[in-house]
C-alpha cells in the first residue's frame, strides 16, 4: 500500500485521539491500530516510520513502539 | 421443517385495534370483552362474527359510508353503523335482526344496480368483497333500472344504446403495476383513506358529489402515473373490488396459496405474503402481522420482484482464464473445481493471506455466516468484509464505544410514542419508505420533526407535514452541528442530570461539559462553518431536550464522512444527556440501508470480529470457534475492503470470493476499485446478474433470489425474520449450498442439509442468538436479538435498565474538517443518495418496471449555480472531481442549497462513484461518499471514459455457447 495512504490514515486516527482528554492518547492510537489494522499494514507503517517519520503526526510517532 | 406456511390468521377485523380499559358487551347473546373505544364491528369480529361491510377495513379508521354494517342496539333508536359506533359497558347488540337484514339487502341492491355483472371474467373473481357481501346478505334480485336517456344511467357501460355513456370513464393503466377501472368503483373511499392514513401521500381524492363522486389521482389532467402517487400499493390493498387491481393478477389469475416471507430490499425488513399458483408468483402483498411494517409496503417490495425472471439473469456457472476472454458456460462441478483449484493455488504461491471474501448484506444470516466461516475456517485468515464497511461501519464503532453495542436501540413501533424526532442524514420517505410513512403518521398526530440535512427532503415539507426546524448544513459539518446542539443543551442546562448520574459516569460527563461548553462550539461560532443559522439550531436543540420523548433517526448522511464515527458518538451523547434512551419513543436509530446489513454485521463479517461482535484477539472466543470448526483461527485482524483493493494493487492480495455485492459500482473511486480487481488472479462473483464487478471476474456462480431459499434476515430494529423458500432455485442451488460446495472442494467437511442447522450453530456460538431457532421463529413470527436466557422473548428496546457496557460513556467530539474541500477548481460539493423507486446499484430494480420513474441518474443543482454555468433543465453536464469525471443530465431544483449538488448512484452508465474520492472515516475506513468537491459544466454527452467503460463492459459480458 502506498506510504501516503497509510500515513494519511494513521494521522487521521491520531487527529481524533489528540482531541481526547487524558494522558494515554498514544496508547489509544496504538490500540486502535492493533485492533483494526492487519499485521501487514502495521508492519508497513512501522517500516515507513523507521525510514522517515517526518510526515507522521506526533501521536503516531509516539504510538509506533506500541504497535 | 415445514416448507410452506399457511398464513396465521390475517382476517380483516373491520376497524383498527385500540388500547383502553376493558369493556364487556354481548353480541347476539355472546359475551365479549374488548378495550374501550373498540367498534362494535371489531368486538363482533373478536368472537368470530363478521358483520357485513364494504367501506370498513382494519387498516384505516372507520368511515361509516356504506351502511351495510348496521346493527340494532337494545335501548337505542335506529340502526347505527357498527364500524363507527364504539362499544359501551353492558351493551346488547343484535347483528342479524330482520330489520337490519332488510336494510343490508336494500343497500346491496343499490350497489349492484350500478356494477357490471361480469364476475366470471373479472380479475377479482373469488377475491372480491362486493361479491362476498352480495352472497352474505342473500341478494337474489336487482329491481332497479336506470331511467332511459336520463341522467342516472350507470357508470359501467361505455355505451348506452347507440350513444356514448357520459358517466363512463376509461380504465387508467398508466401505472406499470396496477390498473384503476372506474367502472367497478363503489366509492367506498378505502383507497383515498389508505393513501392518507397509511401511506401519507394524499395523492387520491374523491371528486364530485352524490352520483358524480369519483376516485381521482392528482388534478383533472392527471393519471395515476403523473399524480403524486408513489405506487406503494396501499390503495390496491384496500380496494374491495377489481377497481384497483394488480396487473399481475389480471394476467395470471387469482393466487391459490401464500407463503409469509421477508422483503429483500431495504433495512426496514417488511413482512410479505408471497401469493402463488404452483410455483408461479402472482403478487406480493404486505403481511399485516409483520411487526416491522404492520401491513404497509413500498413500490419496491410490493411490486419490484420481476428481476427474478429477467432475461439478464444468469442460471449457469461460467469460467474463463482471463478477463479479456468471453465466458464459458460449464457444469457446477467444473466451475467449483476451477475456483477451488485457483484459490488454493494462489494461497500456495502467494501465502495464506492472499485471498479473501466479501459477504453480502442481501443474503441471509445463514449464508453470510458460512461465507465468513469459509474465510476463517477454510482459507484460515480473517480477510472477510461486507458492504457495511461502506455504509454503517461507523455506527458499529460509535455506538459500540458509547453504549457498548452496535445496534439501534428501538423497534419501529416505538415511533408511535415519539414526541420529537430528529432525522439526520436520512431520507426515509425515499430510502426507508415504510418507516417514512409510519413517521409521517406520527407527525400528523402532533409529533415535532427536526431535519438536519443539506437537502430539502420530503420530510422537511410535504402533504400535511412540515418539520419544525430544518437545519440545512454544509456537507461535512455534521460533527460541528451535533456538538453545537450539545453546547446549547449544556449551556442552557437542559440536560437530564438524574439520568446521567444514574446511567452514565458523572465525572466523564463533567469532562465532556467542559469541552462542549467552550464558546467555539456555540451555534453562533459554528454558523459560518456549517451554514446553519444559530437561532434555528438553538431552537432545535431546545425542542429535542425539552419536547418529551426524543428519538434520533439517522442514515448514511451521518456515517459516510471522514468523521462518520465521531458524529455517531455525538448523536449518542445527545441521547444520553437528555435521558432519551431505554424506553419507548426515544433512542438512537440507525436506518440500515440493505435488508440484512444488520445481520451481516452480527454474523462476524468484519475482519476483526467473530460472530456477535467479538474481537478475534480474544482467546476465549477463538477457542469456542476453534473447537467447533476444528481449525486454528488467526488472532490478527484481516483486510477491510479498501485494504484488500490497496493490497491487490501492490500485489499481495490475489483472490476474492464476492457474494451478492457489486463493489465496482457501489464502492468509491471506481478507477481504484477497477485497478484492484484487475490486479487479482481469481475473482469469483456469486450473483444473480453479470454485475459490474463481474467484468473483472474469472468465475461466475449464479445466485438464487430471496424467493428461492430458506433463511433469516435481521432488519434495522434487530428483528430476525424468516425468509422462506417460495419456489425452487432457478439456478439449481440456494446460495448457502454454493458456498458449501466451494468449501468442500477446498477440503472442508461441511454437511449442512438445511439452513436451520446453520442457525443452530449460530445460536450455539453467539450469546445474543442463544435462544433463536427456526421452531421458535415459526411459532412467534420474528424475534429481536438479544434473545437468550436473560431475554427469552427477545429485546424490542435496548439499554432499558442499564447500558450494555455498564455506564454510558460520553466522548469528546471535536470537529475536524475533511481534507476534501471545495476550492477554485472544484467549487461545489457533491453529495449522493438514493431515490424511492431504485435500490442501491439498481441491479434488481433497474430490471423491473420501476425504471419508469427513474431511468437515469440526474444531477440536482440549485438555480443560482445553474445560471452562472449556463445550465438549463435537462442539459447534459460534465461532473468532475479530483478522482474522475462523468456526465449526466441536470435538473434544476431548490431542494439543494447553492453550492451543493446531488445525484444518485443507481445506474452504471453514470457511475457516480468515478467522482467520489478514497477519503474515508478515520475509525473504520467507511468511504466519504457524502462530500466530494466538484465542478459542473455543460457537456455534449457521455465522456470518453463512459464510452470506454461501456465498451469494456460489453466485451467482458460475452458468453460462448455451451460446448456439447
Amino acid at each position: 500500500m502506498s506510504h501516503e495512504k497509510l500515513t494519511r490514515m494513521a494521522n487521521q486516527i491520531a487527529s481524533f485521539f489528540a482531541t481526547q482528554p487524558g494522558q494515554d492518547q498514544a496508547e489509544r492510537v496504538a490500540a486502535h491500530l492493533n485492533d483494526f489494522w492487519g499485521p501487514e499494514m502495521r508492519a508497513e507503517l512501522k517500516a515507513h516510520a523507521a525510514e522517515d517519520d517526518s510526515d507522521l503526526a506526533p501521536l503516531v510517532r509516539d504510538a509506533i513502539p506500541l504497535i | 421443517m415445514k416448507d410452506f406456511i399457511i398464513p396465521w390468521n390475517d382476517r380483516d377485523m373491520g376497524t383498527p385495534a385500540v388500547e383502553g380499559a376493558p369493556v364487556t358487551l354481548t353480541v347476539d347473546g355472546f359475551e365479549v370483552t374488548v378495550p374501550e373505544g373498540t367498534s362494535i364491528m371489531r368486538a363482533a369480529a373478536e368472537i368470530g362474527m363478521s358483520i357485513p361491510k364494504l367501506c370498513a377495513t382494519d387498516s384505516v379508521e372507520a368511515f361509516g359510508s356504506c351502511r351495510l354494517c348496521v346493527v340494532e342496539i337494545e335501548g337505542r333508536r335506529g340502526t347505527p353503523a357498527s364500524c363507527t359506533t364504539p362499544v359501551a359497558e353492558g351493551m346488547v347488540v343484535r347483528t342479524q335482526s330482520s330489520k337490519v337484514k332488510k336494510i343490508r339487502r336494500g343497500v346491496m341492491e343499490l350497489y349492484i344496480s350500478d356494477h357490471p355483472l361480469d364476475c366470471l371474467t373479472c380479475a377479482a373473481n373469488g377475491d372480491c368483497e362486493l361479491q362476498d357481501m352480495a352472497g352474505a346478505v342473500g341478494l337474489r334480485d336487482v329491481r332497479y333500472e336506470a331511467p332511459e336517456n336520463g341522467s342516472l344511467i350507470n357508470h359501467f357501460e361505455p355505451r348506452v344504446g347507440d350513444q356514448p355513456n357520459p358517466e363512463w370513464i376509461a380504465k387508467d393503466d398508466s401505472n406499470p403495476y396496477f390498473t384503476y377501472d372506474p367502472s367497478k368503483c363503489i366509492v367506498c373511499s378505502r383507497c383515498v383513506r389508505a393513501c392518507e392514513e397509511v401511506q401519507g401521500t394524499f395523492a387520491l381524492t374523491i371528486e364530485g358529489r352524490g352520483f358524480d363522486s369519483r376516485v381521482s389521482a392528482g388534478g383533472p389532467l392527471d393519471e395515476f402515473l403523473t399524480s403524486d402517487c408513489v405506487s406503494c400499493g396501499a390503495c390496491v390493498q384496500a380496494c374491495p373490488t377489481a377497481t384497483l387491481q394488480e396487473k399481475s393478477v389480471i394476467e395470471l389469475g387469482t393466487p391459490e396459496r401464500s407463503v409469509i416471507t421477508t422483503c429483500a430490499y431495504c433495512g426496514v425488513g417488511c413482512s410479505f405474503k408471497a401469493e402463488l399458483n404452483g410455483d408461479e408468483l402472482v403478487r406480493m402483498t404486505p403481511y399485516k402481522h409483520g411487526e416491522a411494517n404492520r401491513g404497509h409496503s413500498c413500490v419496491k417490495g410490493r411490486f419490484a420482484y420481476g428481476y427474478a425472471n429477467h432475461s439478464d439473469r444468469i442460471l449457469n456457472p461460467m469460467i474463463r482464464d482471463s478477463i479479456d476472454e468471453p465466458w464459458r458456460e460449464v457444469s457446477w462441478e467444473e466451475a467449483i473445481g476451477f475456483a477451488a483449484d485457483r484459490m488454493r493455488g494462489l494461497q500456495e504461491t502467494y501465502g495464506r493471506k492472499s485471498i479473501g471474501v466479501i459477504t453480502s448484506s442481501r443474503c441471509t444470516n445463514e449464508e453470510t455466516y458460512l461465507v465468513q466461516k469459509l474465510a476463517r475456517g477454510v482459507f484460515l485468515n480473517n480477510n472477510t468484509d461486507t458492504c457495511a464497511r461502506v455504509c454503517h461501519s461507523p455506527t458499529g464503532y460509535g455506538l459500540g464505544q458509547t453504549f457498548g453495542t452496535s445496534a439501534g436501540t428501538q423497534n419501529f413501533d416505538s415511533v408511535e410514542k415519539v414526541d420529537v424526532a430528529i432525522i439526520i442524514g436520512a431520507n426515509p420517505t425515499d430510502a426507508h419508505p415504510v418507516f417514512g410513512s409510519r413517521l409521517k403518521k406520527r407527525v400528523r398526530a402532533g409529533a415535532k420533526l427536526i431535519v438536519i440535512d443539506p437537502r430539502k427532503t420530503d420530510v422537511v415539507r410535504s402533504a400535511h407535514i412540515e418539520a419544525a426546524h430544518h437545519l440545512p448544513l454544509r456537507p461535512g459539518t455534521n460533527v460541528a452541528v451535533v456538538t453545537a446542539m450539545a453546547h446549547v443543551i449544556v449551556d442552557e442546562k437542559l440536560y437530564d442530570e438524574t439520568f446521567i448520574r444514574e446511567r452514565c459516569d458523572w465525572n466523564e460527563f463533567e469532562e465532556y461539559m467542559e469541552f462542549v461548553r467552550d464558546v467555539r462550539h456555540s451555534p453562533e461560532m459554528t454558523e459560518m462553518l456549517t451554514g446553519v443559522p444559530a437561532e434555528e439550531l438553538r431552537k432545535a436543540a431546545r425542542l429535542y431536550a425539552t419536547g418529551g420523548n426524543g428519538a434520533i433517526y439517522y442514515g448514511l448522511g451521518v456515517t459516510e464522512h471522514s468523521q462518520g464515527s465521531t458524529t455517531v458518538m455525538g448523536i449518542a451523547n445527545l441521547a444520553m444527556m437528555t435521558g432519551n434512551i431505554g424506553r419507548e419513543g426515544v433512542g438512537v436509530n440507525p436506518l440500515r440501508g440493505q435488508n440484512n446489513v444488520q445481520g451481516s454485521c452480527d454474523m462476524g463479517s468484519f475482519p476483526h470480529e467473530l460472530p456477535g461482535y467479538r474481537h478475534v484477539k480474544g482467546d476465549e472466543v477463538r477457542a469456542l470457534f476453534e473447537s467447533k470448526w476444528g481449525v486454528e483461527i488467526d488472532p490478527e485482524p484481516g483486510l477491510r475492503i479498501p485494504n484488500m483493493l490497496d493490497a491487490a494493487v501492490s500485489g499481495s492480495f490475489k483472490g476474492l470470493y464476492c457474494q451478492g455485492e457489486d463493489i465496482l459500482q457501489s464502492d468509491p473511486d471506481t478507477h481504484h476499485v477497477a485497478a484492484g480487481l484487475a490486479a487479482m488472479e481469481c475473482v469469483i462473483v456469486h450473483d444473480l446478474f453479470l454485475n459490474e464487478t463481474a467484468n473483472y471476474a474469472h468465475v461466475f456462480l449464479p445466485g438464487s433470489t430471496f424467493l428461492e431459499k430458506d433463511g433469516t434476515f435481521t432488519n434495522a430494529e434487530r428483528r430476525i425474520n424468516r425468509v422462506r423458500e417460495v419456489m425452487k432455485p432457478r439456478n439449481g442451488y440456494a446460495d448457502w449450498e454454493v458456498t458449501q460446495l466451494l468449501a468442500k472442494a477446498m477440503g472442508a467437511d461441511w454437511n449442512y442439509t438445511h439452513p436451520s442447522q446453520i442457525m443452530d450453530e449460530i445460536a450455539e456460538t453467539t450469546p445474543g442468538f442463544a435462544n433463536v431457532d427456526y421452531a421458535m421463529l415459526e411459532e412467534r413470527g420474528s424475534v429481536q436479538w438479544p434473545c437468550n436466557d436473560a431475554a427469552p422473548d427477545g429485546s424490542p428496546i435496548m439499554h432499558v435498565d442499564g447500558f450494555v457496557r455498564g455506564k454510558g460513556r460520553f466522548i469528546v467530539t471535536e470537529y475536524i474538517a475533511t481534507d476534501e474541500r471545495s476550492g477554485p477548481r472544484f467549487p461545489l460539493l457533491l453529495t449522493t443518495g438514493r431515490i424511492l423507486s431504485q435500490y442501491n446499484v439498481g441491479a434488481q430494480t433497474r430490471r423491473t418496471e420501476n425504471s419508469i420513474w427513474h431511468s437515469e441518474d440526474v444531477l440536482e443543482i440549485h438555480p443560482h449555480d445553474a445560471e452562472v454555468r449556463g445550465v438549463k433543465e435537462g442539459d447534459w453536464v460534465k461532473l468532475a472531481s479530483r478522482s474522475g469525471e462523468t456526465s449526466l443530465r441536470a435538473t434544476i431544483t431548490d431542494k439543494v442549497v447553492p453550492g451543493v449538488v446531488y445525484t444518485t448512484f443507481h445506474h452504471p452508465d453514470t457511475q457516480a462513484n468515478v467522482i467520489t474520492t478514497d477519503f474515508s472515516d478515520w475509525a473504520t475506513n467507511c468511504p466519504e461518499y457524502k462530500v466530494t468537491a466538484v465542478q459542473v459544466g455543460l457537456s455534449n454527452g457521455p465522456t470518453e471514459w463512459q464510452r470506454e467503460y461501456n465498451a469494456q463492459a460489453d466485451r467482458s459480458r460475452r458468453i460462448l455457447p455451451a460446448a456439447e
